[in-house]
């Protein structure tokens, strides 16, 4: 897997960040030409996981990363935090479990939503969670 | 064996100077070859316009095919390479239609007085040449034709996959032949598109024709009903032949409070006793 | 910050969100529902999503609870409009939206509130048909 382009950094501080960050993928995701299914399958998994690195991470970065892998183009998503992280991953991605008041779809929902998921968290040092998603 | 500027450049000469002998030797090459399928005048051009490229490419110092004064006979290569892939022809045919410079070359050469140990190192050098752009057209008619079935995979997915209005406000997806996971993706947003653009409340899925359903395929239909429902449309299952009903249970798939129904038919009189629609049937034809 | 804007119709509000809503622009929405429900009297409320590209699973939680507010308050709410990629993706999502109503349209939409209304109506009218006492 090779970078395809520059890299574009979001820092996620707000809600309205969240938004920002919909909308660079959005616009990277048509670039990168995705099915209009995976566009907002990819779009709503960016959404899910920033609002993670908001609300659980107490803030953060989303880098948006065009990448290709011989002749597939695809985009990475990764977004950091330095907060609390996440003290039992097995229970975190399992569906419905929650501990933010939402419905516990985030983490596993989006990993649902994506072709490649992967996470690296520490308690005490922070999450970062990477996300790829191919053109067919 | 590289060509050297110079010798490029004595080879864009001796193309421009013998244009006419060249090009109508060349084309005699390759109609032999095609015989008759192409008529001889657009064979003629195609054959002028490959002498301009060729010729154009070693006046402007092509040593490489892959050097940037080449980049116009390039594109002009896989251009005929493609419209040879589209007609048909085989890749053999297309890349000797390139191969066949170096004979008309040759005539020339044999025709002249320089044939000296210099024009013949200049004549390995262009022959060298010639046959990296005749494997470039081989490529390219390998990569039109990939595109070529590529295309027509598409288009058999979308005859193979029609959604018909059945009635005011109910639409029908009649499923014939293997589904396996990409077509079942195809048709489930082609069917959720279908209720948009109709404004229809209800769809049936007719399954008669599948012969079976692995575990996915099941999955793909029944994540397509549960999303005509998000959306505010409720689907029929029909035409489950026996042998599916028993994987389905086998696999332990959950259909849950989806409609199914026996038939076509029994699917859409069930959608019409749901909307109030009255159905007359003649007492004298009913079906068996 | 932006505002939905809420329009009344007859016996309907109609809610037509256009924008790609923060957080805080959705949870907003629902409290203005709520007054308007009471300060209206409307009895149906319908919420076209027709413009929205992603609906992730903050954006469906808010519609569900607007759904149980409005019904407690004796208003039923239709959502309308949702596109197919959204759909599918709240399907591999795993989010159901139960209890929410829905249809393809606006028009389908008041035809339900109709309908379920023309019903509620027959009850009543059934209830004040039949003797106080029920025979067992």
């Amino acid at each position: 897997m090779t970078a395809g382009g520059a890299a574009e950094r979001i820092a996620v501080t707000s809600d309205q960040d969240v938004v920002r960050v919909r909308q660079l993928v959005r616009t990277v995701a048509v670039a990168v030409k995705l099915s209009l299914v995976d566009q907002t399958k990819l779009v709503t998994a960016a959404s899910e996981l920033a609002r993670n690195t908001l609300v659980y991470g107490g803030g953060g970065t989303v880098e948006v990363t065009r990448v290709e892998n011989g002749r597939r183009a695809g985009i990475q998503i990764v977004f950091a935090d330095q907060g609390p992280g996440i003290p039992d991953l097995d229970l975190a991605l399992t569906d419905g479990y929650t501990t933010g008041g939402g419905l516990g779809l985030g983490l596993s929902g989006a990993r649902r939503l994506v072709d490649e998921f992967a996470i690296d968290t520490a308690v005490g040092k922070g999450t970062t969670i990477s996300v790829t998603k191919w053109c067919r | 064996m590289a060509l050297s500027s110079d010798e490029g450049g004595r080879f864009a000469d001796l193309l421009m100077e013998h244009e006419d002998s060249i090009v109508s030797s060349w084309t005699a090459e390759v109609a032999a070859l095609l015989r008759g399928r192409l008529s001889h005048a657009e064979l003629q051009r195609q054959t002028a316009e490959l002498q301009k490229g060729f010729q154009t490419a070693l006046a402007g110092g092509a040593q490489e095919l892959t050097d940037d004064s080449a980049a116009e006979l390039r594109a002009q290569l896989a251009e005929l390479s493609s419209t040879r892939a589209r007609q048909g022809f085989t890749a053999t045919e297309t890349a000797v239609s390139v191969f066949a410079l170096k004979e008309a070359v040759l005539k020339v050469l044999d025709a002249g007085d320089g044939t000296d140990a210099d024009t013949l190192r200049a004549y390995v050098g262009l022959s060298a040449f010639v046959d990296r752009a005749g494997l470039f057209t081989f490529d390219s008619y390998a990569r039109a034709r990939e595109e070529l079935i590529a295309d027509q995979a598409e288009q058999l997915l979308e005859l193979s996959t029609p959604v018909v209005k059945l009635w005011e406000g109910v639409v029908a997806v009649p499923l014939v032949g293997t589904l396996d996971s990409a077509r079942a993706q195809v048709v489930m947003e082609r069917l959720l598109q279908t209720l948009v653009d109709t404004g229809s409340p209800y769809a049936i899925i007719d399954i008669t024709g599948v012969p079976a359903v692995d575990t996915q395929v099941a999955q793909h239909i029944l994540k397509t009903v549960v999303a005509a429902r998000l959306m505010g449309a409720d689907c029929i299952i029909s035409g489950i032949r026996p042998q599916i009903a028993q994987t389905i249970v086998a696999l332990g798939i959950e259909f849950g409070d989806i409609a199914t129904k026996a038939s076509l038919a029994d699917a859409l009189r069930h959608v019409l006793r749901k909307t109030g629609d009255k159905v007359t049937q003649k007492p004298s034809r009913r079906e068996g | 910050m932006e505002r939905v804007p809420v329009l009344k119709i007859g016996d309907i509000l109609l809610v037509s969100i256009q924008i790609d809503m923060e957080d805080q622009v959705a949870l907003q929405l629902q409290e203005d529902l709520a007054e308007r429900i009471v300060a209206s009297g409307c009895h149906g409320v319908i919420i076209d999503i027709s413009a929205l590209d992603i609906v992730d699973s903050f954006v469906g939680r808010t519609l569900a609870t607007i759904a149980s507010i409005s019904r407690v308050l004796d208003a039923e709410t239709v959502v309308v409009g949702m596109r197919p990629a959204v759909a599918i993706t709240l399907v591999e999502l795993g989010l159901s939206l139960p209890g929410i109503r829905t249809a393809l349209n606006v028009e389908l939409g008041m035809e339900l509130l109709a309908r379920e209304r023309a019903e509620d109506d027959e009850d009543r009218d059934d209830d004040a048909d039949e003797p106080a006492v029920t025979t067992p």
